[in-house]
């Protein structure tokens, strides 16, 4: 028999009762779908969160400083050197101290007893790299410079939230803040904090001054290296800021991102992967009992062929390969429906959709071979009917 | 292995071409029993010969062992004894495969229920009596659309099964039988669902046919039908006699 015979003979087979054929492919459509749909958002949102993780937490390397009674262990212009390493995109050297904390800040002199005026701000010193360091931007004004550091002027920075406690609105008429008894100019707010969100509700000021509220010495350093740097800025970082003292500090660097999109798939997967195959197994129940129901009402057909000289062969041959055709049917529109359901998701969360290339080929294959295999026993049933009962 | 299968079909094949003269069909003591208690003997000890451009009717009442014969006469059945030659080929000692093969080969089928599939063409329907067989695909639909104009429905070659009259169908159905030239025509009850001026029709092909010098038995238990063969035999209990 002609391969093309065969062929010919499975596809006219199919077609006779096309209706049929098309809900036979329902459930093979369905778990091929599912299959598609939980691999490919899979993929595409650990894609997502690994990106996410990028932005925030993969590059952000933080150096804690321990206090030393002697000497500092890390001084101001430590982070000059640390900016020189390679990886590294923006540092900046703070200082926090418990004389820092809870400090009585107020906007005006007045005292007003209906209102309350003083708030409990954290004052802290930093180095003039911070708004990098904490990806923020000056939402108002700027940050203030080596010159206000190095003549000691007394200004200072307020984050978004202290300027909206204060009454801060313009800066354009140099408002001053009070300090306990001191008052400072404000020069610029910080705002839009990507990292170390907490210094919306501090005051900064230049290290020169904030010996004054017992910020000497730099008690933390914020690092943000580019992609990819963190882990060998994390092994540098220290004997760059502390040249001999450098195992005293404590480095918190962030856990590896594969680790991180490996553990997002994982939970995403196995729940909907098991929906998939159980699809996948009904579906080819459903072609199994359908192609055994087709081959009972064919039994003339069956009869007529072996008649014509169709051995037991071509008569499993052919049902075999309607059974495949409609598993492979099914893959094809069910591998389509899963790849324009992952690409609809992405789009309304503005993902970047991900698939790999495989899963194009490999899905409609699965789907031929779960016919195949739905179709063994039916097959089998038909090559083994005698002839003479099939034209009975 | 099934190589070899076919290489001695073949060599059966060619030694029958050589014995063209001889008879077409040889059942020498055939029985064919079924098990049972007590066992069933639907053919007891039959012999026929049926020679090349014979037109042979076997009639007989039901159950008396007629579907049994032609079920061995169309290779679809084992004889439990005895020596059928089909075409000088040995038939009863062939493997399953072989058998298939001859049976595709040299024996067309006319069923009483025609058998034609619904859902295919008429001519698709005759074409399909090749495709079992080593003929290439190469000329297949004029080779049937031949065939059909033999049996006068070259005007139906399009039309689907089912829009055709009872006689049509049956003559579709003989078409397709006729393909590949078979040495014998093998005919179930093939007016058992036509009406008296369909039958007539059909009979009239048989005529044809015979005269062309086609080997055709027919199984039937109408008188009309068989009164119109050139030979009859009567099967009654399984066993065979000439009239």
């Amino acid at each position: 028999m002609h391969v093309r015979d065969l062929y010919d003979e499975a596809v006219a087979g199919m077609l006779a009762r096309p209706v049929r054929s098309a809900l036979t492919t329902l459930g093979t459509v369905l778990g091929i779908t599912t299959l598609v749909v939980t691999l490919g958002v899979a993929a595409t949102a650990g894609n997502q969160i690994v990106g996410r993780f990028d932005e925030l937490v993969a590059t952000a390397v933080t150096v804690e400083v321990p206090r030393n009674a002697h000497k500092p262990l890390v001084t101001w212009d430590a982070v000059d050197r640390l900016t020189r390493l390679r990886g590294v995109e923006s540092a900046a050297a703070v200082s926090e101290s418990e004389e820092g904390t809870n400090l009585s800040v107020r906007s005006n002199d007045l005292v007003d007893p209906t209102r309350v005026t003083a708030r409990s701000l954290t004052v802290l010193a930093a180095t003039t790299g911070l708004p990098q360091a904490v990806r923020g931007r000056m939402v108002q004004g700027r940050f203030y410079d080596a010159g206000h550091v190095q003549r000691a002027d007394r200004v200072a920075v307020i984050g978004d939230e202290t300027a909206r406690m204060l009454g801060v609105t313009r800066l354009d008429r140099a408002p001053a803040i009070f300090i306990g008894k001191h008052a400072y100019t404000v020069i610029g707010i910080l705002g839009d904090l990507g990292r170390e969100k907490n210094l919306s509700s501090a005051v900064v000021v230049p290290p020169t001054v904030g010996s004054r509220f017992g910020l000497r010495d730099v008690t933390r350093v914020l690092v943000n290296t580019s992609l990819g740097a963190a882990g060998l800025i994390a092994g540098q970082a220290p004997a760059a800021l502390s040249p001999g003292n450098g195992d005293m500090l404590q480095v918190i660097s962030p856990p590896s991102p594969t680790r991180a999109r490996d553990k997002a798939q994982d939970d995403v997967n196995a729940l909907f992967l098991i929906l998939g195959l159980v699809s996948l197994v009904v579906g080819a129940v459903g072609i199994a009992n359908v192609t055994l129901v087709t081959v009972m009402e064919r039994v003339p057909e069956i009869g007529l062929r072996r008649s014509l000289g169709a051995a037991r062969r071509h008569i499993a041959a052919q049902f075999l390969l309607e059974s495949t055709l409609i598993g492979l049917v099914g893959g094809v529109i069910g591998a389509s429906l899963g790849v324009v359901v992952v690409v609809a998701i992405a789009a309304t969360k503005q993902w970047t959709p991900l698939l790999d290339a495989w899963l194009a080929v490999a899905a409609p294959v699965a789907g031929a071979v779960v016919g195949l295999l739905a179709g063994l026993y039916p097959a089998l049933r038909a090559a083994r009917m005698e002839p003479v009962d099939a034209l009975r | 292995m099934e190589a070899a299968v076919e290489a001695a079909v073949e060599a059966a094949v060619e030694a029958s071409a050589e014995a063209t003269r001889g008879p077409v069909i040889e059942l020498v003591g055939v029985c064919r029993s079924f098990p049972a208690q007590p066992p069933v003997l639907a053919l007891d000890d039959v012999s026929l010969r049926v020679d090349r451009g014979d037109y042979l009717a076997i009639i007989g009442p039901s159950g008396s062992g007629k579907s049994t014969l032609l079920n061995v006469l169309g290779l679809l059945d084992r004889p439990s004894s005895g020596s059928y030659r089909l075409d000088g080929t040995e038939t009863t000692r062939l493997r399953d495969g072989a058998r298939t093969r001859l049976r595709g080969d040299r024996i067309g089928f006319v069923f009483q229920s025609f058998h034609l599939l619904s859902h295919r063409s008429v001519v698709e329907n005759v074409m399909l009596a090749e495709i079992y067989r080593r003929q290439g695909r190469k000329g297949r639909r004029e080779r049937a659309l031949t065939a059909l104009e033999r049996v006068g429905l070259g005007n139906r070659a399009g039309f689907a099964p089912n829009l055709l009259s009872g006689g049509e169908r049956q003559r579709a159905a003989i078409a397709r039988a006729l393909l590949g030239t078979p040495s014998l025509l093998l005919c179930d009850e093939p007016t058992g669902n036509l009406d008296s001026r369909n039958t007539e029709a059909v009979l009239g092909l048989f005529d044809e046919l015979r005269d062309q010098g086609l080997t055709i038995v027919v199984i039937t238990h109408e008188r009309e039908v068989s009164e119109r063969a050139g030979r009859r035999v009567r099967i009654t209990d399984g066993v065979l006699v000439e009239e």
